[in-house]
């Protein structure tokens, strides 16, 4: 899903490629860059399952204004991951409600 | 608390132009924004902007987006990053969240230059991730590399939904389908046109019914609509994508000039709930000004002329400068701004069907309806003429203000006069030298050059082309026609590309003769 050559922009200018742990699996993405692009090029679609009905939740307007993408870095809910930027070792989970615990019986 | 002569609201075009033109007169000017980056979206606008050459026409958004970055820098403006202004008060006071932070600034004049937001609208599913904002598209690709899907749905056919509908095609992504409960294509012509003639089909009159998928977006219905605006039983239609993208218009950011207590109106011709302005710009409040789409939604160009007003108003208000330079100043800006709101797209004009152009010209109906025009209707346009050799042949249809085409020609064969809104006319006096300018230069990528007599039987038609892979000289494929539909074969005969051009190459492709007002796109064979 990344681009490598833009018609118009070339090359995408990236950061290092680091590692950081998503739901505890290893990911790779670029330093610098949203979490919610890293995310994207692995093809990780949902972000949060929403309190009351645990519908799943991603990207919508990618300029933090919408809050749909939040998750938990770090131990801390509510980030939003489409502003915030990727750093090395960094720990996201998927984020049910305002908790990282599933709710029992939920898919 | 610190203090400024001016603190501007917003670090997008029109905040960071109102900026450049207070600091130039000596105001101590900071600029709050609560991005981590400059700019506001004219990073993520790769396309050439329209206008004239005092609108920084044909340049891309995103150097344009440079250009004042590098200004705002040389005159020694803050920019305050990462800084939400969560409070506006009538004393011309702010609040400011940085960090974990609320600090407090003052200034003798503001200028509220926040823009706009996105609208929305929701439908079964919308909430499933794949469904995105036109803006966030834009922004995954065009500032972060990454594609926002594979196979995308626009909903939308105005020009964010146009435009961003070519840059996903620009990034690799099949664009499946745009699709609009209007019956009419909302954008300007020639954006609908160059994305109808890579495939793209236009569903007018159509709206989504679902998104469909438990996790994620799998696909969409659509479905046709009455007059009622309900979607009518039995007409719905399976595509299959994976992201739905909604660019379904723009409301002005204005929260905080009614925070501050300025008087507001509800303008649909602002297309939303605005401040009131003079012509400065100046709100209701004294010292409070409002500037770009805050105030009512228009093109970055506009908002950037709006900005520089602005700018100098509140020069003028704090004794920088007099009132005869104020006026001198404001004089020169103003039939700019002027310029850029005539024609058929103007705020004056939104609601209103219009069938003529200006010089009377018949709209094409079926650049309306499916984002093309039909053979029959090409030949009624100014600048459509058939000459012996190569000319140009320019398939603008519309009034709208923009002209850089007829400086672009050396040879003076292009013309469209004072007024920008005017369709280009051919001169045929005058003869064409197949320099390309006019084909790279025309941001609406309507231009062609025509050569019916290229040798016996077979006419060559150069077209702007911006996508990878460039196909090499000699490569064989197809001719595409004005619908994306394959109208002969076709071969890339000259490859051109120049720094005048602006990554605009221009491909000469060779087709039968009979082809040659027919063809306007090659796809190479796979």
């Amino acid at each position: 899903m990344r681009i490598e050559e833009h018609p118009i922009l070339g090359a995408p200018q990236r950061g290092r490629l680091i590692t950081f742990t998503y739901n505890g699996k290893p990911m790779e993405g670029y330093e610098g860059e949203p979490i919610a692009s890293a995310l994207r090029a692995a093809g990780v679609m949902v972000h949060r399952y929403s309190k009351k009905e645990n519908k799943p939740r991603g990207i919508f307007c990618a300029i933090g204004r919408c809050t749909d993408c939040v998750m938990i870095v770090d131990g801390k809910p509510n980030i939003r991951t489409c502003v915030t930027p990727l750093t090395e070792g960094m720990n996201v989970e998927t984020q049910y409600g305002i908790s990282g615990k599933r709710k029992e019986g939920s898919a | 608390m610190k203090r400024y002569d001016l603190i501007v609201i917003g670090a997008g075009p029109a905040g960071l132009s109102a900026s450049i033109e207070a600091a130039k007169r000596g105001l101590a000017v900071a600029v709050f924004d609560e991005n981590a980056k400059p700019g506001g979206q004219l990073f993520k606008q790769i396309h050439k902007f329209f206008g004239a050459k005092e609108h920084k026409a044909k340049i891309r958004g995103f150097r344009i987006g440079e250009d004042l970055l590098a200004q705002a820098a040389e005159t020694g403006v803050e920019v305050v990053l990462n800084a939400v202004v969560i409070g506006l008060f009538p004393e011309k006071e702010i609040t400011v969240k940085i960090g974990s932070d609320v600090r407090h600034f003052k200034a003798d004049t503001i200028i509220i230059a926040t823009g706009a937001s996105e609208n929305m609208v929701p439908f079964e599913g919308w909430t499933l991730p794949g469904v995105i904002g036109a803006g966030a598209a834009q922004t995954m690709m065009n500032l972060h590399g990454v594609l926002p899907g594979k196979r995308v749905l626009m909903l939308g056919s105005g020009n964010v939904g146009l435009v961003v509908s070519y840059q996903l095609l620009q990034a690799g992504c099949e664009v499946v389908a745009v699709c609009d409960m209007a019956p009419r294509v909302g954008g300007y012509g020639v954006h609908a046109a160059k994305i109808a003639r890579c495939g793209v089909p236009f569903y007018m009159e159509h709206t989504i019914v679902k998104a469909e998928g438990s996790v994620q977006v799998t696909g969409v219905t659509i479905g046709r609509v009455g007059a009622d605006r309900q979607v009518i039983p039995g007409t719905e239609k399976h595509l299959a994508v994976d992201t739905i993208c909604l660019a379904v218009g723009l409301s002005p950011m204005s929260q905080l000039a009614d925070m501050a207590y300025c008087a507001m109106e509800d303008n649909p011709r602002k297309a939303g709930y605005v401040p009131v302005v003079d012509e400065f710009g100046e709100t209701s409040v004294p010292g409070i000004f409002a500037a770009g789409d805050v105030s009512g939604i228009e093109e970055a160009s506009s908002a950037m002329i709006e900005g520089r007003i602005a700018g100098v108003a509140a020069a003028y208000r704090l004794g920088f400068i007099d009132k005869t330079a104020l006026n001198a100043q404001v004089q020169e800006l103003k039939p700019a701004l002027s310029s850029l709101r005539q024609g058929m797209f103007a705020p004056e004009s939104r609601g209103k069907t219009i069938t003529k152009t200006e010089e009377g010209c018949a709209i094409s109906e079926n650049l309306l309806r499916v984002g093309f025009i039909a053979e029959d209707e090409i030949s009624r346009y100014p600048g459509v003429t058939k000459q012996k050799g190569v000319h140009p042949v320019i398939e603008c249809t519309q009034n709208i203000p923009c002209n850089p085409c007829q400086d672009a020609c050396p040879k003076k064969c292009i013309r469209i006069g004072s007024q920008i809104t005017a369709l280009p006319v051919v001169d045929e006096s005058e003869t064409c030298i197949d320099c390309g300018m006019c084909v790279a230069s025309c941001s609406g990528q309507a231009i062609f050059l025509v050569n019916e007599d290229f040798a016996e039987d077979y006419a060559t038609v150069t077209l702007p082309y911006e996508f990878l892979p460039l196909p090499p000289e000699g490569d064989k494929g197809f001719a595409l026609g004005r619908d994306g539909q394959k109208v002969c074969t076709a071969e890339v005969v000259q490859v051109r590309s120049a720094p005048a051009f602006d990554k605009t190459h221009l491909l000469t492709i060779k087709v039968p003769r009979d082809m040659a007002m027919k063809a306007r796109f090659y796809k190479a064979e796979v």
